[in-house]
């Protein structure tokens, strides 16, 4: 605990490389970590090690197991990354990109996208998040609008209107998804944060849009620190907080939007991960978005593991298991808002 | 030296500031005072840039307000704002750090130059002991010294401070005004400051700027603006004004035929 405390990243980055040794390992078939290393050892050019696993191991590996924890550490990280930058932009402890609507509102976008139809060919597979996103960033205009009162952003209102635009565009998705012949099932399973595709494809093409976003956000921190102090204050220490507040929505939407298209709507890894990072270490926010990232990551695929193994060889929607854990999270939280210390 | 010349500003398309002139000299501090709603935060508010002027020019040591971006600006002038509203959980060394935002790049990373201005803003506002405790943890005035400290971190040739005595007892009231006279002297600083308490400003400032619905009443010494004739025309009470025993200021009393009325 101790090693934990004094190098938060050491600490964060450790965690989330067992995280991604569990995911790789565990599944329907156990493959031993060390088969795993020596597996893509053998794949690069050159070298000398000897087969020694059935020949199944190397198609669960390249095919399943590795595109799926790529594609989990990303969308965990996006969630937590977006979620530490919503909660310092509102300063409020509550924001998350579910919770404020943000999510459902990609969703929207992307079923947007896919109702038109132009899935399986590669620029379905770009047009998706780039619906989504035009999901996110309007969703965020209405939400905030609605829960602006003068310039404040209280709790309540936010999350009131983030609750009711996101039941709003989770009907219209619905509407769309059973208008549409797609199969229900899977939808529905992508509705509550399961993932519909697998192998490498949508891990690359969910890539640069995080990179993107993800890197914005994690050289912002000194200027979300000066925002902690409000909007006013901000300014007068020479903060252009217009533009400042319009890049980094921009930017935590996009991550957010990302995360959607590919994983769909999974709740709470937004919340809790920053949370926990702030109480371990303290409010900075230079600190906070890299270590949510790191966090996020190592959270989802923690989570994903159990949605698979618990009711193997069923897979739940990964999104069932955050939001078990993460709702009682959230109450947690609502109560420890009115005393909070370490926010 | 901070000019100001013919401001008005609007808020909601109404106008709450009516070309305001006041200048501040180096070393001097100018106390705004009048009723609520006169607009002296607005007028402070105007001034830092946070809302937009619809007339009127600010010049900060000679340069006008209106050509600086927002990190040259803060470079001018400071603001030490009411502490009501500060992120709990951060510590004084992180609050005052963030003083320098003005010179540093977008990734904040602070120098030894940076940390050793830092070091000596805490010391001169008696913060330094203070340096590790969350701000939330402290009295209300000693929040007022962090923030004057951030304040000076900035290190900005013109100082607003927006009624910096009011949460506070009357101990932390002189002791906060005593420091700022201090600080104004020593660093040659023009420091504009908003106050509630007529006798503060009397006691404490080297001109006093008399403010009424969103106009300048009169400026001038303690004695040529706080007088009875003023004082009664702008608050609608009658008062009385009487020298100080021991400085000879203006001592505001409110006048006892109104009191009687009040309670027979």
């Amino acid at each position: 605990m101790k090693l934990f405390h004094r190098h938060p990243f050491i600490g964060t980055a450790l965690l989330l490389a067992a995280a991604l040794m569990l995911s790789v390992a565990i599944g329907p078939v156990f493959i031993p970590v060390d088969t795993v290393a020596r597996l893509l050892l053998a794949k690069l050019p050159g070298s000398s090690i000897p087969v020694t696993w059935p020949e199944t191991y190397e198609a669960i590996l390249l095919h399943i197991r590795l595109p799926h924890t790529a594609l989990m550490t990303l969308t965990g990280a996006a969630l937590a990354g977006s979620g530490a930058a919503y909660q310092g932009l509102f300063r409020n402890p509550l924001a998350d990109p579910y919770l404020i609507g943000v999510a459902s509102g990609a969703g929207l976008g992307a079923v947007l996208a896919l109702a038109i139809r132009w899935p399986g060919t590669l620029l379905g597979l770009y047009t998706v998040p780039a619906s989504a996103f035009l999901g996110a960033a309007l969703t965020i205009a209405i939400v905030y609008s609605l829960a602006r009162i003068g310039r404040a952003v209280p709790t309540t209102t936010l999350i009131l209107a983030g609750v009711a635009f996101s039941s709003f565009a989770t009907s219209l998705t619905s509407f769309l998804m059973l208008r549409s012949n797609t199969e229900l099932r899977r939808a529905l399973a992508w509705l509550l944060g399961g993932s519909i595709m697998n192998g490498w494809e949508p891990v690359w093409a969910m890539l640069p849009y995080v990179l993107l976003g993800l890197g914005v956000l994690s050289i912002s921190g000194h200027a979300l620190n000066v925002l902690q102090f409000g909007e006013e204050q901000a300014q007068q220490l020479g903060l252009p907080i217009e533009k400042v507040k319009l890049g980094l929505v921009l930017a935590a939407s996009l991550t957010t939007a990302a995360a959607v298209a590919f994983s769909g709507i999974i709740g709470f890894i937004g919340l809790i991960v920053p949370h926990l990072v702030r109480l371990t270490w303290g409010p900075d926010y230079r600190r906070l978005i890299p270590l949510s990232i790191l966090g996020g990551g190592a959270a989802l695929l923690l989570a994903d593991l159990l949605a698979r193994v618990v009711m193997a060889p069923q897979t739940l929607p990964v999104g069932i298991v955050t939001a078990l854990a993460g709702a009682p999270f959230f109450l947690w939280v609502l109560r420890r808002a009115k005393t909070q210390a370490y926010w | 030296m901070l000019e100001i010349n013919a401001l008005s500003a609007a808020y909601f398309e109404t106008e709450v500031l009516r070309e305001v002139s006041l200048s501040v000299e180096s070393g001097e501090i100018l106390a705004l005072v009048g009723p609520n709603g006169a607009g002296k935060s607005t007028l402070v508010r105007a001034v830092s840039g946070v809302i937009p002027i619809s007339g009127g020019k600010v010049r900060l040591n000679g340069v006008d307000l209106k050509g600086l971006g927002y990190m040259q600006r803060a470079r001018y002038l400071a603001v030490v704002p009411q502490a009501r509203e500060l992120p709990a959980a951060f510590t004084v060394y992180q609050t005052v750090l963030l003083g320098r935002t003005p010179y540093l790049s977008w990734l904040g990373i602070a120098g030894p130059k940076d940390h050793a201005i830092v070091q000596l803003a805490l010391e001169r506002t008696h913060t330094d002991q203070l340096a590790g405790r969350r701000v939330s943890d402290l009295s209300g005035g000693e929040q007022q010294r962090v923030l004057l400290a951030r304040a000076l971190a900035q290190d900005a040739p013109i100082l607003l401070l927006d009624e910096p005595t009011t949460h506070l007892d009357l101990q932390h009231q002189s002791n906060l005004l005593n420091l700022v006279r201090q600080l104004c002297q020593e660093n040659n600083l023009s420091v504009l400051m908003v106050l509630h308490d007529l006798n503060l400003a009397g006691l404490y400032a080297d001109r006093v700027a008399l403010m009424n619905a969103g106009c300048i009443l009169a400026t001038g010494s303690p004695e040529q603006v706080l007088t009875a004739e003023n004082l009664s025309s702008v608050y609608h009470v009658p008062v009385n004004v009487i020298p100080h025993p021991d400085y000879g200021t203006p001592l505001v009393l409110p006048d006892g035929h109104a009191l009687e009325k009040a309670h027979p």
